[in-house]
């Protein structure tokens, strides 16, 4: 890890080891990698492929939770509403039409674009702490939506996948592969996408509102349009990603859609590293990896012989998340990224090179 | 007229609810800047706590009832009193973060109380009178409900009058207005915080347990989902405003009644349209001086 | 009295959120008289204020009576005895005259009689919210506020900012009055005022000190400070006579 991030900080370096990872990630359902207590099989197995995809899916909603809190410094509380669009849209659409699977991605990408327009542009009217609040608002009646319409969502029983338009290779446990490669690709060109934002003209508004919104003003430019663009993206990109989660869980639940769901996102982001890309993605990987192995942990026979003031903790995945999350901020600022960062520094300045200031490290991992 | 009848006093002992959770949310984050997550489980461990206390005293006595409030009330305001010494004082003026560690501690909160009580609801009874109805304009008003509005209402003096009438009270409205102003008049504003995190986990206590003679159960995410409504409520009656929190809870619970009733189950989503509405119209919300 | 050092700032910086606006910003304020920071706007003399106080972050000496200062948070600041009057006043304007004043009370015996006595007005007005008093009245506030302490030194940001000349007038006898019990480190732009009150000046452009002395010294070349300051004619309003 060490050596990874040293390295990294020769912009040449870094585009060789990400494409090497990349790969390396997509050769695993053709390899036997056992890894005992973080997967659950071989590599190739469908049951480890579809752990593995989603927690490459977890990252790419990280990273496009990060175009919000960690580019342009927007706390929303109402991510996990446009995750929910894209997997029940394109749920209800294959389940109730007889649209082709393109089209009906499309026409859920178009309809993301305007909601997300409009609620960004009310919300955007209100910043800070009131924004969080806002966006949670309007998770939340999204929720309820999803609630109450049981007879086209499926209700408290989610919905269910339907299969008609799919192509095969997307169908079926064998073609768990398929979706792990999917899932790679989407993390693949999210992450492209939201370099692209970041380095972008408005990106760096973004970055500028973030720090010192006055002074963007004072400049000339105005915070509000670029900040608009930043929801839609964010928004989108999460559509998307919940049309590829549909395909690999054959399904969604409204648990998506509640605001436990957006708050497990910013989790992840801390978890990761605030304001870094790679942080997003250690992060979703690194969680939803804890979490499922914390999860089996809740179920072992260990646990259950415990007396129960150990048992009762112990035996909620969340409870433990939480409490992470609580000393990660007290303790950590920065992140799994963030302590990796100061490590290197550390094996960067006895080989030479000294860095003056941890949050470089983290711009630099980016 | 009946129905009517209903609706409104039943919206009120709903907007009282939303009040109690909302005017601590609404301090706290006035004097503080600090949006309270963990304001919800501050509610819930008062109403778990409360509710072993008076079913292990016999739940049906009025004196049980009193002390059951007491409790809430008691344990609310030590455990949001232990939140800001412990966690958000450590974060002085990080808002972010302060605002991280409480999605944290409502998240493991939350899965702590599933561990301990189970996820399923926790039935609560209280003196019959409470279960019975008053007969109203020709509506028949579930006596709860005016327990609710009588104890919340009680509650809203009770703060109108330390915030006027006493040193205390004259600090939180002060750093409200201008925290760093009253720091330069020589006063210690932290102990202001914990005073308002305290006062206000007391009043989320008490929401805690007539919420749970309203619902008539106590469940984990009962505070949760109150949460969010309470969040609606402050930012319409505008961030930092007692009577402004006040004001909207009562709109908001009315309006929700009203619109699940005549428009068919829609209250929910009649609250967030009823936000942005407010937004859009004067995003510092009704009563609130800051944008 | 006069020669000994009240506060002594020595290679002070401060920054509002990661932005340096003060450095190495060094001077003395002796007992017994007023100093007043000069320089244009923006030049960081409120940011030294406020940098002295705690109120932004910082670093450097600062010592009050020989005693550091500068790790203590604010509100401890003040209570060792430096009364703050801000710029633009900051009066909370929801309370009242009174309440206003009540919060401010530190002491065991607040010298509630000498505002009464040079302001009258906020006492008749005691029941009436700060937020609705003109500009002349709130400054007077804001002073009484710290007046109505013992303090060893008061620290005052342009008190005469936006006043009409008959106020200005006005707000300087007051402050002369004040000047005979507490040294004074007033901010101040308009020039007269400052020759009025100032025994000692300190200019500070681009937030650094760049001259300090005897106010004498200074105002023997106006034209020259007028070029340093950048005030213009009309900005250094006439002092009536009080
Ligand atoms: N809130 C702020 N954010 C960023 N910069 C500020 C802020 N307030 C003041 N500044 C900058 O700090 C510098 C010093 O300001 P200040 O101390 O208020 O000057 P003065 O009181 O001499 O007019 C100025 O360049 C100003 O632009
Ligand atoms: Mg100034």
């Amino acid at each position: 890890m060490n050596a990874v991030l040293v390295s990294m900080r020769r912009p040449g370096a870094r585009w060789l080891l990400s494409a090497l990872l990349v790969v390396g990630l997509a050769a695993l359902p053709l390899l036997n990698i056992v890894v005992p207590g973080v997967l659950p099989g071989p590599s190739y197995t469908p049951g480890t492929l579809q752990l593995l995809a989603l927690s490459l899916i977890f990252a790419a909603l990280a990273l496009s939770y990060h175009v919000l809190f960690g580019a342009a410094g927007l706390l929303s509380f109402g991510h996990a509403l446009y995750f929910a669009i894209g997997a029940y849209g394109l749920g209800i659409l294959l389940k109730r039409t007889e649209l082709p699977l393109l089209l009906a991605v499309a026409v859920v990408l178009a309809g993301t674009l305007v909601v997300a327009t409009v609620l960004g542009a009310i919300s955007l009217r209100v910043s800070g702490i009131s924004f969080a609040m806002v966006t949670l608002a309007f998770a939340q009646a999204g929720s309820v939506l999803i609630q109450r319409n049981s007879g086209i969502t499926g209700g408290e029983d989610g919905l269910s996948l339907s299969t008609q338009q799919l192509p095969d290779f997307f169908v079926g446990v064998l073609n768990t592969r398929n979706l792990y490669w999917l899932a790679l690709a989407l993390l693949v060109v999210v992450f492209l996408a939201v370099r692209w934002f970041e380095r972008s003209r408005a990106g760096h508004v973004a970055a500028a509102a973030r720090e010192n919104e006055l002074r963007v003003r004072v400049i000339g430019l105005r915070p509000f349009s670029v900040k608009l663009v930043a929801v839609v993206i964010a928004g989108v990109l999460a559509a998307a990603i919940g049309m590829v989660y549909l395909l690999l869980q054959s399904g969604v639940v409204p648990g998506v859609a509640s605001s436990n769901f957006t708050l497990t996102l910013l989790v992840i982001v801390v978890l990761g590293g605030v304001g870094s890309r790679w942080g997003a993605v250690i992060g979703g990987v690194v969680y939803t990896l804890l979490d499922q192995r914390l999860s089996a942990l809740a179920g072992s026979d260990a646990i259950a012989g415990l007396p129960a003031v150990l048992r009762v903790p112990l035996s909620e995945p969340l409870f433990l998340l939480g409490t992470l999350f609580i000393l990660v901020v007290l303790f950590l600022p920065g992140g799994i990224v963030g302590v990796a960062g100061r490590l290197t520094r550390r094996a960067g300045r006895t080989s030479g090179a000294t860095r003056e200031d941890p949050r470089d490290v983290i711009e630099e991992t980016e | 007229m009946s129905t009517v009848a209903l609706l409104l006093i039943t919206g009120l002992g709903l907007g009282a609810l939303y009040f109690l959770v909302a005017s601590g949310l609404s301090l706290i984050y006035g004097l503080m800047g600090v949006l309270n997550f963990a304001h919800g489980s501050f509610l819930t461990i008062s109403a778990f706590l409360a509710w072993e206390v008076a079913r292990r005293i016999g739940a049906d006595s009025w004196g049980s009832l009193g002390l059951a409030l007491l409790v809430g009330a008691v344990v609310g305001g030590i455990v949001a009193a232990g939140t800001e010494l412990l966690l958000i004082r450590r974060l002085y003026e990080r808002h972010i973060e302060q605002v991280l560690v409480t999605v944290g501690l409502a998240l493991a909160s939350v899965a702590l109380f599933q561990g301990i009580w189970g996820t399923d609801p926790q039935y609560v009874t209280g003196p019959a009178w409470l279960a019975q109805t008053t007969d109203v304009l020709g509506a028949r008003i579930p006596n709860n409900r005016f327990l609710l509005i009588a104890v919340a209402a009680a509650v809203l003096l009770t703060l109108l009058l330390f915030l006027r009438y006493t040193r205390f009270g004259l600090v939180i409205r002060a750093g409200v207005e201008n925290r760093s102003m009253v720091t330069a008049l020589g006063i210690d504003v932290r102990r202001a915080f914990t005073l308002v995190f305290t006062i206000g986990g007391a009043a989320a206590g008490i929401g805690g347990v007539l919420a749970s003679h309203y619902f008539g159960y106590v469940s984990p995410e009962m505070g949760a989902s109150l949460l969010i409504f309470a969040f609606i409520v402050t930012v319409i009656g505008g961030l930092g405003s007692l009577a402004g929190a006040a004001l909207a809870a009562v709109f908001v619970a009315v309006i929700q009644q009203f619109a699940n009733f005549y428009l068919g189950g829609t209250g929910d989503i009649m609250v967030v349209l009823l936000l942005a509405v407010v937004l859009l119209v004067r995003p510092r919300g009704l009563l609130g001086r800051r944008g | 009295m006069t020669g000994e050092v009240v506060l002594r700032v020595s290679g002070l910086s401060a920054r509002i959120g990661h932005q340096q606006v003060v450095e190495d910003v060094s001077f003395d304020v002796p007992a017994g008289e007023v100093t007043a920071i000069l320089g244009r706007n923006g030049a960081g003399k409120t940011s030294t204020i406020k940098g002295i106080l705690g109120l932004i972050g910082r670093s450097g000496i600062v010592e009050l009576e020989g005693e550091r200062i500068d790790t203590l948070a604010t509100d401890r600041i003040v209570r060792r005895g430096v009364g703050y009057v801000p710029e633009d006043r900051e009066v909370f304007a929801s309370l009242t005259v009174a309440e206003n004043l009540r919060l401010a009370e530190r002491d065991a015996s607040p010298r509630r009689e000498l505002v009464a006595e040079l302001f009258p007005e906020l006492i008749t007005r005691g029941a009436q919210r700060a937020g609705t008093l003109s500009g002349g009245q709130q400054q007077m506030l804001s002073l009484s506020r710290a007046l109505l302490n013992d303090n060893r030194i008061l620290l005052i940001d342009e008190p005469t900012k936006g006043l009409s000349p008959k106020l200005v007038a006005e707000v300087v006898a007051a402050l002369e009055v004040v000047a005979r019990v507490v040294p004074i480190l007033l901010v101040e732009q308009n020039l007269n005022a400052a020759r009025r009150l100032a025994a000692r000046l300190v200019v500070i452009e681009d937030g650094r000190s760049v001259l300090s002395g005897p106010a004498s010294e200074f105002f023997e070349d106006e034209e020259r400070l007028i070029r340093m300051l950048g005030v213009h004619g009309s900005g250094v309003g006439g002092v009536g006579t009080a």
